[in-house]
């Protein structure tokens, strides 16, 4: 490079590319090339994809609008209380949470379906959502259901499920035919059905068992991962009679006074899978005779109305797991994660907007 | 005169194309995973957080770096209002690449979520517990997003137009290897 210096060459420059249509093209197609993969992979330009949104959209059409709340187990309590590990499962498990100790955690109990308002003998089923909190920060939150196994074992299954379950605008009841031939459809729910079948609607929270649903991995100190279900089993005593006919609102009234006599405790009973066991279907139990731990207590000692109760804002995602504890390839659990993770975000922008049905009925935080 | 100033200084053309690629990655995992209900939404998810805490300390890097040596400068014949509009659009990336995750990591601290980077690095919370909050942070993180992609998709759009209409030299100046320059032999 020893040629001297030349002068700008801009003068020089010339204004006319050639082939300046192909050029322009080249540059709109690589722009609307990257605009469309981000349409696409955002789910806008394939409208047929299950998507989080179309999940909730349908909780939201069969639960009717309830800004604020929830859009499926609306109904609800809040509990505060503390795990008491006796460290039975930290050889299984290098969380925090079951090395001997406590650990404070924050819960909800509730019933299914997206109306705040439910009765609550209207359905057999109880749910029970707790956050453990570890001293290093990290958490487990869990929602358990007072039932064995899932009717259904996949996402697309549920959204059909729930379109099946649409109230029908005429008699506010879900139509029976559609149901029906939803389940035929479905023979995987037999298990689900012959359950709900034979189980009366609880006249307690605090008599109930509630189980994880889904399979996961406790993985250990060497990193070797065990496949796991939990429960919580109740230690509460007899179930009680509600009146009859069963008020609208008695679970949470029931549940106070019992805490008022003392706390309350369930046993988390952590079931270990063998080879083959599956893991990715929550329709199915696993064998009676697979070994068991008893992890330690669930003790809950004060309930609080949801609407000010510290559950409130949680949402109870259950791939929000500590270290040592990992999701399975149970289809079910990122579908719920993505979906709580859009029920919340529609809750709280409804609850920050103000709008005046928010929690209308039970007073504001 | 060192042609060299006609480039951007290579911490700057390595920065840029490195960010370019994540932010990019960054917003295709992020609209992917709030819609995906499949077993995607869960690594995305994994992905979204320690990608978004490494744009965010390349960001501050690079905004130093930026401060501290000049770009070359923009084509003296180029109208003011590209000129203006280059400039602007070049502190408009700087403060959404780091707003963005910012935002996000507000966002998940409102919400009350452990912000894990892994399985067990969290990050501390940079904002009370609190719903509205979370709200009001999670509406400003899309809409954030959505601008800084629409900005990226403008930005790329006019590099390309340097490149392949004006041929000024400004695409080049991002590039590693530079065409011989246009000499007064050619014309000669």
């Amino acid at each position: 490079m020893s040629s001297p210096t030349p002068p700008p060459d801009s003068t020089d420059r010339p204004r006319r590319p050639p082939f300046p249509l192909a050029r322009w093209a080249l540059i709109a197609a690589a722009v609307t090339g990257v605009a469309a993969a981000f349409g696409y992979v955002g789910g806008w330009l394939d409208p047929h994809r299950l998507t989080s949104q179309a999940l909730v959209d349908r909780l939201q059409v069969n639960g009717g609008a309830h800004p604020g709340y929830r859009r499926n187990h609306a109904k609800g309590v809040c509990v505060t209380g503390y795990f008491d590990s006796n460290g039975q499962a930290a050889r299984y498990s290098k969380a925090a949470l079951f090395a001997p100790g406590r650990t404070p955690l924050v819960g909800r109990f509730a019933i299914p379906g997206g109306n705040p308002h439910a009765p609550d003998f209207g359905v057999p089923i109880r749910s029970l959502a707790l956050r453990l909190t570890q001293a290093d920060g990290q958490q487990w939150r869990t929602g358990m259901n007072s039932m064995p196994v899932f009717p259904v074992a996949t996402p697309q299954a549920f959204y059909e499920q729930l379109a099946a379950g649409r109230p029908d605008p005429a008699t506010g009841k879900p139509d029976p035919a559609k149901q029906a031939a939803f389940f035929a459809a479905h023979p995987e729910t037999a298990a689900f059905r012959a359950w709900a079948k034979n189980h009366k609607p609880s006249a307690s929270y605090a008599t109930e068992t509630y189980y994880g649903l889904n399979a996961f991995y406790f993985v250990d100190t060497a990193g070797t991962r065990h496949a796991v279900r939990w429960r919580v089993a109740a230690d509460n005593g007899p179930e009680g009679v509600a009146p009859t006919p069963p008020p609208e609102d008695y679970l949470d009234g029931e549940l106070g006074r019992r805490l008022a006599q003392g706390p309350l405790r369930w046993r988390l009973l952590v079931t270990l899978g063998q080879a083959g066991d599956p893991t990715a279907d929550a329709t199915r139990t696993w064998p009676q005779d697979r070994p068991e731990i008893d992890a330690g207590s669930v003790v809950l000692e004060r309930s609080e109305p949801q609407a000010q109760g510290a559950c409130r804002d949680i949402n109870f995602d259950p791939l929000i797991l500590p270290a040592g504890i990992a999701g399975s390839d149970d289809p079910l659990l990122p579908a719920r994660s993505s979906a709580y993770a859009e029920s919340y975000r529609r809750r709280t922008a409804e609850q920050a907007g103000g709008s005046a049905a928010v929690h209308a009925q039970e007073p504001r935080r | 005169m060192n042609r060299d100033t006609e480039l951007f200084w290579w911490p700057a053309r390595v920065l840029h194309w490195l960010m370019a690629a994540m932010v990019l990655a960054m917003l295709f995992v992020g609209v992917g995973m709030v819609a995906s209900v499949s077993a995607r939404h869960s690594w995305l998810l994994a992905l979204h957080k320690p990608l978004g805490a490494a744009i965010l300390v390349l960001a501050v890097l690079r905004l130093a770096l930026r401060l501290w040596r000049a770009p070359p400068p923009l084509p003296a014949d180029l109208p003011a209002l590209q000129r203006l509009a280059a400039q602007a659009s070049h502190w408009l990336l700087y403060a959404l690449m780091l707003a963005l995750p910012l935002v996000g990591w507000a966002m998940l601290s409102a919400g009350g979520y452990p912000v894990m980077l892994s399985e067990s690095l969290r990050l501390p919370a940079i904002a009370p517990f609190d719903a509205g909050w979370f709200a009001a942070l999670r509406g400003l993180h899309r809409v954030l997003a959505y601008a800084l992609f629409g900005l990226i998709l403008l930005h790329a759009a006019a590099a390309l137009y340097h490149g392949l209409i004006r041929r000024d030299g400004v695409l080049r100046s991002m590039l590693w290897r530079r065409r011989a320059a246009p000499t007064k032999q050619d014309s000669t």
